[in-house]
């Protein structure tokens, strides 16, 4: 009980404090997160849209791979990315390794096919409802992608939310690739779980509020601009 | 449709402004250290490394794993130096070429600690070979790093000269929970058992309940740290200027010295040996 009543107080000096170590890792869980997101979006979107409307063989078993796929244990894809970029790797002469680059592509490909799946789903769906509609306007699967996807703009708002919740919560993947170190690859996460190992469970459980705190606001904001849009669209 | 073109245009202008975090593109020079959870839980590089960061402009990132994960790392050319406490592996880390030279920086000790009940009765026993196999004896619950680490290793040896198995009893009394020092210690005071861990990483530790040192002293309890610079023949990419700066800086009377002051509680972390180590 000491250590919860702690952590809430700690937590709340070290954000009216603006602790200087504590806004350069959110800044830096902020823009690893943020990086990954972007480019989760430019392959996952246009994916789910095609595998929501071309018609191929084996759709079927992609769509359930990816569905699969939403569902990657974060340490195997850390220890992925690791094996590729170590310099013994495939990859090592880019030297990413123990980056944020290296962590930002470990989240890529965790949140990718959250991005593609939940997209496909979306798509999918606006199809079905508008097919008949878009095929008389001459408009065949391909053309209909973007169309279809800015038709499913507020629903795949939630799509990116759901990816970035992931990127931004995730340790096991990052703690690998990025070593954790000090300035230069801590985020919120790993210093969770190396404030953890060092037995200041009120200063882990601090930061761990500072993470949940950041994830509502930003939910909180993105439903907020949605909804705003929503409205003015009518 | 204009709208939509516009919108990726703006999203891949953002990409090309991004303020790229450290790590890409240009920098200050930096060396990566590879090296152990008990010299980074305790502190330690935090205290001594920014005088060195400040003298020679060069930034040390360190990656702290058990000793054994920092050698495979240095191994594959991950990190242009290693600071580790394995001398067996690290004789063998320069054999096969891997690493220069073990330079010897500082020494401090493992300790055993228990809960202050100690169901054993191993408590202020001078001998900690025996102290295990009293432990062993009375099946009191040990906790193991079981990670391959300076410090599983340096527990390992003493089972064997005690002459006991543990790992025979895996999962009964013998509890292997593969994690670091800090980790190790939450688990053995949550579930107040036994386990063996440096003295830097305890004296730094804050969730220590009932936990209490019980055996310390013995010679075989010694802990010596070695820094090993990853061989540029081996590894051409690494950063064999930088990666010298500090070991001799590590080395250095000033170097020496941050180690010596650095200090938890009044307490002195780790002893500086590179005088007796060369």
């Amino acid at each position: 009980m000491r250590d919860l009543t702690e952590a809430f107080s700690t937590a709340l000096r070290m954000i009216l404090g603006g602790d200087p170590e504590l806004l350069e890792i959110v800044r830096l869980s902020l823009e690893v997160s943020t990086a990954a997101l972007f480019l989760a979006a430019c392959v996952g979107l246009p994916l789910g849209g095609l595998v929501a409307l071309l018609r191929f063989p084996g759709r079927r078993f992609v769509a359930i791979l990816l569905n699969a796929l939403m569902g990657l244990p974060p340490v195997v894809v850390g220890l992925l990315v690791y094996l590729m970029l170590s310099r013994s790797g495939p990859l090592g002469g880019l030297g990413w390794l123990f980056t944020p680059t290296a962590m930002i592509l470990a989240q890529f490909v965790l949140i990718v096919p959250i991005v593609a799946s939940l997209t496909r789903q979306v798509v999918e769906d606006l199809w079905e409802e508008y097919e008949s509609q878009l095929r008389s306007l001459g408009a065949g699967p391909l053309r209909a992608i973007p169309t279809l996807l800015w038709d499913g703009r507020y629903r795949l708002v939630t799509t990116l939310l759901a990816g970035f919740g992931r990127a931004i919560a995730e340790v096991g993947a990052v703690i690998i690739v990025g070593g954790n170190i000090a300035h230069v690859t801590r985020v919120m996460t790993t210093a969770i779980a190396l404030e953890t190992r060092k037995g200041d469970l009120a200063l882990a459980l601090a930061l761990g509020l500072v993470l949940l705190g950041m994830s509502l606001g930003i939910n909180a904001a993105a439903s907020l601009v949605t909804e705003f849009a929503r409205r003015r669209e009518g | 449709m204009v709208k939509r073109w516009t919108l990726l245009g703006i999203a891949l202008g953002a990409l090309l402004v991004w303020p790229w975090p450290p790590g890409v593109g240009g920098e200050a020079p930096f060396v990566t250290l590879a090296s152990t959870t008990s010299t980074q839980t305790s502190g330690l590089f935090e205290a001594i490394l920014p005088r060195f960061e400040a003298e020679t402009g060069i930034e040390v990132r360190v990656v702290a794993v058990g000793t054994g994960q920092a050698l495979r790392i240095g191994r594959s050319g991950d990190a242009d130096l290693v600071l580790v406490h394995d001398r067996a592996a690290e004789e063998r880390f320069i054999e096969e070429g891997f690493g220069l030279v073990r330079h010897e920086l500082m020494y401090n000790d493992f300790v055993i600690v228990g809960p202050g009940d100690d169901p054993a009765g191993v408590r202020s026993f001078a001998d900690a070979v025996r102290a295990l196999a009293q432990i062993a004896a009375v099946r009191a619950t040990f906790v193991s790093r079981g990670d391959d680490s300076g410090t599983h290793k340096a527990e390992r040896r003493l089972w064997r000269i005690a002459g006991v198995d543990p790992t025979a009893s895996s999962g009964a009394w013998y509890r292997e929970v593969g994690a670091g020092m800090g980790s190790t210690l939450n688990t053995t005071a949550a579930i107040g058992a036994y386990t063996l861990t440096d003295r830097g990483t305890w004296l730094s530790f804050k969730n220590r309940r009932e936990l209490e040192i019980l055996v310390e002293g013995d010679a075989r309890l010694a802990n010596h740290y070695a820094a090993i610079a990853v061989n540029p023949g081996r590894h051409p990419h690494v950063k064999r200027e930088a990666a010298a700066r500090l070991i001799e800086w590590l080395l250095s009377e000033p170097g020496q010295r941050a180690i010596d002051n650095f200090r938890i509680q009044g307490q002195r972390l780790f002893v500086p040996s590179a005088a007796s180590g060369r």
